[in-house]
């Protein structure tokens, strides 16, 4: 695997994965069973990128300031 | 007139009017004019302020000059903050300035530049304290009014384009009396919250003086001081703000900063798309490249010599096959022709034939007489006919 270079985005490090997978198997310099295994991995990726993707709808949260000046949330539904 | 009268004392009077003024203005917002402009030099800062109809003492500690985005000056128009006080020594109440802006155009176009001036001297719009923008982000805080168009713009951007984000909205006031304030504490607690990726400061277009809490040096400073990259979306495209010059990056409109802050989704699904058909026809062409290579070898001339070398010997084994049996035909014709011959000439050399013919053979004592001087009379002789032999007795005579 890469460096992490942002550990909790995963979508970015999965991407920048993807890419480079791509690439690789495009320029075919890698062993044919390594190949496999790349594009094996390539296409999960690609199939979890675009769950990610997919899911979810806009969250809104809203932060006020409370009674003692301290961060409270207040859940807000959007659209 | 009468001692029966209620009296007090000057002190007592003054210390009940002071108390009054002060509770009943603990802060206000007042818009006037400079004049009698004095800097103690205690640092303190004496003026008054007034319009037509009025003027009031103003007074701004040492303390808080530091913060005025401007130089005051006689003839100035400001809008001043803070809270009525009174000065029991010389009878008089003044306003205890807390903070001050220009209020005209030319005095806030001159506030702006100067301000501008003094936090570029100290760096805060230098590229090396840029941060950069996430191209990822998966929370955005986002920091305008509640109840703004620049809000709607965002989220709605923002839903078309990810809506797979998070929002933490931190509403603030974005005009008038102390919005600079809360927009600065709102950076600052976004900052505090935690977890987010990249946040928009900034309201819809306006006036100079509507925009100006976005050229508070209080607002630069909370900028400034983000750990969380900043996007700011001040005003119309063409304005700039001392915010917008602060900010990480600025965008032209709050719409813009939405955009610029996210990826959009289709073409996030397409360039996966795409890296997916990359992936695919890499492998496909590899596979048939391979079964190409393959087949090539199979058709390859190093491949296929053993083959033709058996064919080649089969081929010269059916030759010589073919030879040898034409030699071996060959040889048993010409013995057979020999044979022939020979059994001819011996057919013709036997007695047998000749005696056949009427010739006979004369043998005596086992053996063939072939002369007659080996023959004397008295001798018995015997002669052979091809069908039987006689024997006779020799006479000489004659």
């Amino acid at each position: 695997m890469v460096a992490k270079k942002s550990e909790k985005n995963s979508l970015e490090h999965y991407l920048q994965r993807l890419q480079e997978i791509a690439e690789s198997l495009e320029q075919g310099e890698v062993p044919l069973d390594e190949a496999v295994n790349l594009y094996e991995e390539g296409i999960k990726l690609s199939k979890e990128c675009t769950e990610k993707l997919k899911t979810a709808e806009l969250k809104i949260k809203k932060l006020s300031k409370g009674i003692e000046d301290q961060l409270a949330l207040n859940e807000t539904e959007e659209e | 007139m009468s001692t029966d009268k209620n009296v007090v004392t000057i002190t007592e009077l003054t210390r009940q009017i002071k108390q009054s003024l002060e509770t009943g203005f603990p802060r206000v917002w007042v818009e006037g004019e400079i004049s009698n402009y004095k800097k103690h030099t205690s640092g303190h800062l004496y003026f008054t302020l007034k319009d037509e109809g009025a003027q009031l003492s103003a007074v701004m500690w040492r303390s808080r000059v530091p913060y005025l985005a401007f130089p005051p000056e006689d003839g100035m128009k400001v809008i001043a903050r803070g809270s009525i006080t009174v000065y029991p020594p010389r009878g008089n109440y003044q306003l205890d300035i807390e903070q001050m802006q220009p209020a005209g155009i030319g005095e806030l176009q001159l506030a702006f530049e100067r301000l501008k001036k003094k936090l570029a001297a100290e760096g805060l719009f230098d590229a090396e304290h840029k941060k950069p923008i996430p191209e990822f982000p998966e929370c955005i805080g986002i920091v305008t009014s509640e109840t703004g168009a620049a809000l709607q713009d965002i989220l709605s951007v923002l839903s078309r384009r990810q809506p797979s984000v998070n929002v933490i909205l931190a509403p603030v006031k974005v005009q008038g009396a102390g919005s600079a304030e809360e927009i600065a504490e709102a950076i600052k607690q976004l900052n505090q919250y935690g977890g987010i990726d990249v946040m928009i400061v900034g309201r819809g277009g306006g006036s100079l003086e509507d925009l100006w809490a976005f050229n508070e040096e209080i607002v630069a400073r909370a900028i400034y001081a983000s750990k969380i990259p900043v996007i700011s979306a001040v005003g119309h495209e063409i304005d700039f703000s001392i915010s917008d010059f602060t900010a990480d990056l600025r965008a032209p409109t709050p719409s813009a900063a939405a955009e610029i802050a996210v990826r959009d989704r289709k073409e996030l699904l397409e360039e996966i798309s795409n890296l997916y058909y990359t992936m695919n026809d890499a492998m496909k062409n590899r596979i048939s490249g391979l079964r190409e290579h393959i087949s090539g070898l199979l058709a390859s001339y190093t491949f296929n010599r053993p083959r033709d070398m058996v064919r080649e010997f089969s081929q010269r084994v059916d030759e010589m096959e073919r030879s040898i049996g034409i030699s071996l035909n060959h040889i048993v014709q010409t013995v057979n022709r020999r044979f022939d011959s020979l059994k001819n000439q011996l057919q013709a050399l036997n007695p047998h034939g000749v005696l056949k013919r009427g010739y006979s053979i004369v043998h005596k004592g086992g053996r063939i007489i072939s002369s007659e001087r080996l023959l004397h009379s008295g001798d018995e002789a015997e002669i052979q006919f091809h069908d039987g032999s006689v024997g006779v007795r020799v006479e000489k005579g004659r």
